[in-house]
């Protein structure tokens, strides 16, 4: 056990750290909205839409998470016509690559999980909604939309958790996120039992901490 | 269409047998993590402490760190240790081991730790009557486990493990980074010697979805053969 390693490369892992959080965050946020968008697709009545929003969660669900960044960050630069246009600015950053990937994908899980919340919504409280006189509109956003947020805080918690075991997958597109010098430090040194300890002790942190945030969260929004 | 051509001239052998590949790896790690789980499930539902805190720890730390650094650490640390084994019986040659088993264990380990859960799960929502039923019989301790536990743990365990499933299948993808030739590296290799990475990256996400597709379909069928009778 080389303790020294471990304290030397610590203050390395936790500024990689920091890199891990912010693709975590921002591909989060992106993918609340996205992951919105198609649950609410879902749940129109017309088949082409219904079906798209389906096909759409399938796909990013039914494949690996690091075919989907090699597809964006490897695959989109070839096309002569993106290079041209203004996207390709954001395409050419491996940064921006792993986190349009990574909020694809987490957007998907996530329309999954709103999807399910919005369909045990019991129609008795949208009913009651009516009754009283409020628009649909307002019923959606006030009454079902808070619901529903509600009910899927477990679901979302571990989504948050398995999102961020895939940013670690952004280290293959060049990011020194916290695995990427990890791998670094152990191709290095050849020491990997020591900063795996250290590396995923700061993991296994960062999972105790959304935890518990969403075990509070979830106690706070309870009904009871 | 010329690109997948089956000999020479394209690279359709090529993707078919990486494809077979990954089907023999996400097989193999999903039984390696069954014995994980056949280990750690008794001792999750054991009333000893600590036998208990050793079956947590494993669990909490595979499914709180990222499937990317236990590869790292199996891809470079498993050598070490294998040599170090070695060592004390005396062997002192240089042991390179297998790329395939390195990523079957590796992702082994991980789906061990979904499967054990899946299993703790599906024990502990078998009505406690069905244990006492057991007893009464006079059944004896396989007979008790074997005839009556498993099959009801199965026919609730089946649609949890049909994700772990999922999950294992995808996993495999990462051993790419170990040189392991499957659909990711063969896809890899593809698209740097042809520069078609758009190609060859979507073929591989086909690929995939046609495995999830097909392996849904057996599974559900599996679930309906477990679920006779109810």
């Amino acid at each position: 056990m080389d303790l020294e390693l471990m304290i030397n490369s610590f203050p390395k892992l936790l500024n990689a750290a920091v890199i891990t959080l912010k693709l975590l965050s921002v591909s989060l946020i992106i993918g609340l909205f996205i992951g919105l968008f198609f649950a609410i697709l879902r749940l129109n009545k017309n088949i082409f839409i219904n079906r798209f929003a389906y096909g759409y969660s399938y796909v990013f669900r039914g494949t690996p998470l690091l075919v989907q960044i090699f597809i964006i960050y490897f695959g989109l630069g070839q096309i002569e016509y993106l290079r041209s246009t203004v996207l390709w600015v954001i395409l050419k950053e491996p940064y921006w690559c792993a986190i349009i990937a990574f909020a694809l994908n987490t957007g998907a899980y996530t329309s999954e999980i709103l999807r399910s919340a919005f369909q045990t919504i019991k129609p008795g409280i949208i009913e009651a909604g009516k009754s009283l006189g409020i628009s649909n509109k307002v019923i959606f956003y006030k009454i079902q939309i808070p619901i529903a947020i509600r009910q899927s805080l477990p679901a979302y918690g571990n989504e948050i958790i398995l999102m961020m075991k895939g940013t670690s997958l952004a280290s293959t597109v060049t990011i020194m996120d916290l695995t990427g010098v990890a791998k670094y430090i152990i191709s290095t040194t050849f020491k990997p039992i020591e900063v795996f300890i250290v590396a995923g002790g700061i993991y296994l942190f960062m999972t105790f901490i959304i935890h518990n945030v969403i075990k509070f969260l979830e106690k706070k929004y309870s009904f009871n | 269409m010329e690109l997948l051509a089956f000999g020479d001239t394209g690279w359709g052998d090529e993707l078919f047998y990486a494809t077979l590949m990954t089907i023999a790896v996400s097989i193999t790690a999903m039984f390696i993590g069954f014995l994980f789980a056949l280990i750690f499930t008794p001792l999750k539902l054991s009333k000893n402490k600590f036998l208990n805190f050793i079956a947590n720890s494993y669990t909490t730390i595979i499914r709180g760190v990222p499937e990317l650094l236990v590869i790292y650490l199996f891809f470079f640390g498993g050598t070490g240790a294998v040599m170090y084994v070695a060592s004390i019986f005396g062997y002192n040659e240089y042991i390179e081991i297998n790329a395939f088993i390195t990523g079957a264990f590796a992702i082994g380990i991980i789906s061990g730790a979904y499967s054990t859960e899946v299993f703790r799960g599906a024990i502990q929502s078998i009505d406690k009557g069905q244990f006492e039923a057991a007893n009464v019989l006079g059944l004896n301790k396989f007979g008790k486990f074997f005839k009556i536990i498993l099959p009801q743990t199965l026919r609730l365990a089946i649609p949890n493990l049909s994700n772990v499933w999922q999950i294992t299948l995808k996993d495999t993808s990462l051993i790419s980074v170990t040189g392991l030739v499957e659909i990711m590296r063969q896809s890899y290799i593809a698209a740097g010697s042809t520069r078609d990475p758009l190609f060859f990256y979507s073929f591989a996400a086909v690929l995939y979805l046609l495995l999830t597709f097909v392996s849904m379909k057996l599974i559900n069928r599996l679930e309906v053969k477990y679920s006779r009778g109810y």
